[in-house]
């Protein structure tokens, strides 16, 4: 039984990281379909990685230990992240070593990670963005929190399984809460994955740019490592909005391959969908002002608040 | 009084002693650094250690409280000693942070800067032999005499630069505000005597006190305690007092002897006190979470690197006292396993404080030495000329931003478990305010982070900002060892959070009647095994082989050939340091966003300046709201009353007489 656990626990960890950059090229092909260009294949960011991964490494001469290693730090906490989500099956045996409260912190890891790396070389451009990102972190990180707080007073579990398998037990009920939760959920998505309308990910513009601007001074296989992480992370964040609030489909304790194969079909068709509603969002609003961007996130986390607030009042 | 053999206490009393010892010898030669620094200050840390197992063995779950009277003090009031486990955690606190702080310092005090070494020395360990006495107090008297000696010995440690006019200054606003919170503590013990006139701890204990009455002896702690621990409004000393000392004493400050009035407001609320109303809960909860609030926006603008990790440290008493808080409002509630919860949390964030706070104050000690620079303005790229202090450094910045799998997260993890389950409060209104209270404390753990990267990025990446700085020197085999030491505690707590929740088990089963699963080294689940769950060490096993695993992978299927070049910046070929963020710079997001907060003075050049200047000054509105207010008030006073100060010393033999003579007509 364990033998088997471990195997569906490291077969979930290969399909994200296999599916992640898919999922962020079927993100690229429906923009490129709603903005009337012609489409990049769906599997080109696996092509950058390939090619990235083959080039030589180039360095700032004062770079330090820590710039070489946070790639490598990203991508374990977003590999780690993705170990303890329930995307495919619910019981994940690695499951009880973090709750969403340390998948929270797991994420803060990984964010000042990628500031400090930002902030090593000593450029205006790596600085700019380090304290942009940990902007948009410090006030994304408490709305997530928040979300997570109203599914855990629904199940009074902080422990993800408990919780989606909570949310997803067979009498439907919609929650008021979390429709509330939902809504702060995909701002937080968007801003903490450097999509619009927070950060563009396609910009060429260093003024405007956040998580570009952190990544500038990489190149190569610490490049190819750290995009490979955000797309993990985005992939990681539609996870998560999948258990916590459309969670039908997931394999439950027990299941069968049956049941695991159904589940695989389910995330991907719901990663479709997903990514077109992202695309859509994405085509249709234009980037915020930087200074726009605490409002955005305030009312991210306020709608969060809203949300335990109509629980606690409803009592539902 | 018939008292039990206390050997634990008698091993504990021998060591105070030989702090004292220590100090005294420092007065020998008080110029011979090396003297002090390699055989008094080592000797020290090694009764510090000494001192933290006795705090570890009093932790025992079989183990009964220990006590000893001393024929010393006041003719009718001895001095008593008592050793329970709330004592033996502080203990252990105190020697295991104290004894890597004393390993830094002997390493640290160099001849020549303000007071000798010698003297420094008998000043810091009567400094660390008053906090020990104050945990182990069992009367009023003797803590109140350890507590004043804490305070004197630390202002005489503040005011080691006595030469510098703001330094003097920041010492006595010290005083001024320790003495104005000695005062609330002395009439908390004098309501909890409740007229039996007795005070030693044992009686305070005893009678039940009405109501109204527990009521004031609460308020007059919070106020004398909160006075120390630096809650708002009172925290003013504290950003002016930590950075003025030299490192080693701020880390002993902010490290140890705020946790003394941790100590004290727990010993009073759940110990002396038997009673507990709801709202004093709801009262400690709010000035925590505010204070946290206040204190973490403050460092977030701050230029000053000691002043910054001071402000850090309000936002980190915030967070314990918020745990406290939330204690005694399961309590009132009867939700004893809650109230467990929440107890333990608050314990184990001032266990953790100790541990990375210390270690971040050495470390700008370290900074301080090498560099000659305490504004984070002029750092910069350090990690490439001291890498030791900047790898130990990291550790404490990782752990203090609540960070997993290192420790500072360990306790904030626990404290918002305590907030979740606050919805079984049988109050409809304490239940709405928690989720908001939740949602603060998200905030300050997330901004915790913002500054954090600030403080460790400006000083220890990037380029150096002044070309002084290439000249920067790693420390001494000493004070890495200190810091070592420290970082390795941060990482164990950590990575084994089981330890913490030990350590406070038989706490929380003497104050409320509970204790939380302890758990095993694999992992924690507090409240229920479905529950909520964490596993540091796996946790930090999983990066660590995802991490070897990607690295072997990535040289193994592809190369591991590295070019260096200049850095890149959108290729833009005429950058200098000077291009960098500064402090201000990091801090301007807050400065925005939390304006409000701030009383601003900016001075911004205009476009035809030929040299251009900008200067910022943040000031904090408490400061002009109350205590200007306040000190024109008490002058005014004091004008008044010196009307019949007139200066003939007949007029004054007068006014004696004229007393005499009214308390005879009093007394007959």
């Amino acid at each position: 039984m364990t033998a088997l656990a471990v195997i569906r626990q490291a077969g979930e960890v290969v399909l994200a990281t296999a599916l992640a950059p898919i999922f962020l090229g079927w993100i690229g092909q429906c923009r490129a379909w709603l903005q009337n260009r012609s489409a990049p294949p769906l599997l080109q960011p696996w092509r950058l990685l390939r090619k990235l991964f083959w080039k030589d490494a180039t360095l700032a001469q004062n770079a330090s230990p820590l710039f070489r290693m946070t790639p490598y730090v990203l991508f374990g906490t977003m590999v780690l992240a993705a170990a303890i989500i329930p995307s495919v099956a619910i019981d994940l045996p690695f499951a009880f070593v973090a709750d969403a409260i340390a998948l929270v912190g797991l994420f803060a890891t990984a964010r000042v990670f990628i500031s400090l790396a930002a902030m090593d070389i000593g450029t205006a451009f790596g600085s700019l963005g380090a304290r942009r990102e940990m902007m948009i972190g410090f006030l994304a990180e408490p709305a997530l929190l928040m979300v997570f707080f109203n599914a855990f007073l629904i199940s009074g579990s902080t422990a993800l399984p408990s919780v989606v398998e909570r949310l997803a037990a067979p009498p439907f009920v919609i929650y008021p809460s979390l429709a509330f939760a939902g809504v702060a959920f995909v701002m937080v998505l968007l801003a903490e994955n450097a999509r619009l309308p927070i950060d563009n990910p396609a910009t060429h513009l260093e003024l405007t740019m956040i998580h570009e601007a952190m990544v500038l001074e990489y190149s190569a296989r610490h490049l190819a490592l750290v995009e490979w992480a955000s797309a993990l992370k985005l992939f990681n964040y539609a996870c998560l909005g999948f258990a916590l609030f459309v969670p039908w489909g997931l394999a439950t304790r027990g299941a069968g391959p049956g049941a695991l194969g159904v589940a695989v079909l389910a995330l991907v068709l719901k990663l479709g969908a997903a990514g077109a509603v992202l695309a859509l969002v994405e085509t249709l609003s234009a980037k915020l002002r930087i200074f726009r961007a605490p409002e955005f996130l305030a009312m991210a986390f306020l709608l969060a608040v809203l949300g335990l607030l109509v629980h606690l009042m409803l009592g539902a | 009084m018939i008292v039990g053999p206390a050997p634990s206490l008698s091993l504990l009393l021998a060591l105070v002693a030989g702090w004292f010892a220590l100090g005294l010898a420092g007065l020998i030669r008080p110029h011979r650094v090396h003297f002090v620094g390699r055989v008094l200050f080592p000797l020290g840390a090694l009764i510090a250690l000494g001192v933290a197992l006795v705090g570890l063995g009093a932790l025992r779950p079989d183990r009964l409280p220990e006590q000893l009277v001393l024929p010393l003090g006041l003719p009718d009031l001895p001095f008593h000693l008592r050793l329970d486990a709330l004592s033996g955690f502080f203990l252990l606190l105190l020697g295991a942070a104290g004894a890597g702080i004393s390993i830094f310092a002997a390493g640290y005090f160099r001849a020549g800067e303000g007071t000798a070494p010698g003297l420094l020395c008998l000043q810091y360990h009567v400094f660390f032999a008053s906090m020990v006495l104050v945990v182990v107090a069992n009367d009023a008297y003797l803590f109140m005499v350890a507590w004043e000696t804490m305070a004197l010995s630390s202002y005489f440690l503040v005011t080691t630069q006595h030469r510098i006019p703001e330094i003097r200054r920041a010492g006595f606003l010290y005083l001024l505000i320790a003495h104005v919170g000695a005062i609330g503590i002395l009439l908390c013990f004098g309501v909890l005597q409740g007229g039996s006139w007795k005070f030693t701890f044992d009686a305070m204990r005893g009678p039940t006190l009405s109501p109204t009455w527990a009521t004031v002896a609460f308020l007059l702690a919070l106020f004398g305690f909160g006075a120390k621990a630096g809650l708002v409004p009172l925290h003013v000393w504290l950003p002016e007092a930590h950075p003025a000392a030299p490192s080693p004493v701020s880390a002993m400050m902010s490290g140890l002897m705020l946790k003394t009035a941790v100590y004290g407001l727990l010993r009073v609320t759940f110990d002396l006190l038997h009673t507990g109303v709801w709202w004093w809960g709801a009262l400690v909860l709010g000035i925590g979470l505010f204070t946290a609030l206040l204190g973490v926006v403050f460092a977030a603008v701050q230029t000053d690197m000691k002043r910054l990790l001071a402000y850090s440290s309000i936002e980190n008493m915030g967070m314990i006292f918020c745990g406290i808080g939330l204690a005694i409002l399961f309590r009132a509630f009867d939700l004893r396993l809650f109230a467990a919860l929440a107890l333990s949390a608050a314990l184990i964030h001032s266990l953790n404080h100790a541990f990375f706070k210390s270690l971040l104050f050495l470390a700008t000690g370290s900074v301080l030495h090498a560099t000659g620079e305490r504004n984070l303005g002029k750092l910069g790229g350090l990690i490439h000329r001291m890498p030791w202090v900047a790898v130990f450094a990291l550790i404490g910045t990782l752990a203090i931003a609540g960070l997993p799998p290192l420790n500072g997260f360990v306790s904030e993890w626990l404290l918002l478990q305590a907030f979740l389950v606050t919805p079984r409060i049988p109050h409809p209104f304490v239940n709405m305010l928690v989720p908001l209270g939740a949602s603060a404390l998200a905030l300050t753990a997330a901004l915790a982070g913002y500054v954090m990267v600030k403080f460790y990025g400006v000083i220890f990446l990037g380029q150096p900002r002044e070309p002084s700085l290439v000249r920067a020197h790693p420390p001494g085999r000493l004070q890495r060892l200190g810091l070592g030491w420290l970082a390795a505690g941060c990482v164990a707590l950590g990575v084994f959070p089981h330890l913490g929740l030990r350590a406070t088990t038989e706490i929380t089963r003497g104050a409320v009647g509970e204790a939380v699963r302890p758990g095993s080294w694999a992992f924690i689940a507090p409240l229920a095994q479905g529950q909520a769950s964490y596993s540091g060490v796996l946790l930090l096993a999983g990066i660590l082989a995802v991490f070897a695993l990607t690295f072997v992978l990535v040289r193994r299927l592809y190369h591991g050939r590295v070019r260096r070049a200049a850095p890149w910046d959108c290729g833009y070929p005429w950058q200098t340091p000077r291009m960098q963020d500064t402090a201000e710079g990091f801090g301007q997001p807050i400065r925005h966003i939390f304006g409000s907060a701030f009383l601003i003075e900016r001075e911004l050049p205009s476009a035809w300046d030929t040299s251009p200047h900008y200067r910022v000054h943040i000031e904090d509105r408490i400061w002009r709201a109350l205590y200007v207010p306040l000190g024109r008030g008490v002058q005014r006073l004091a004008d008044a009353v010196a009307i019949i100060q007139g200066g003939r010393l007949a007029v004054y033999l007068l006014y004696a007489f004229l007393t005499l003579i009214a308390l005879l007509v009093f007394v007959l």
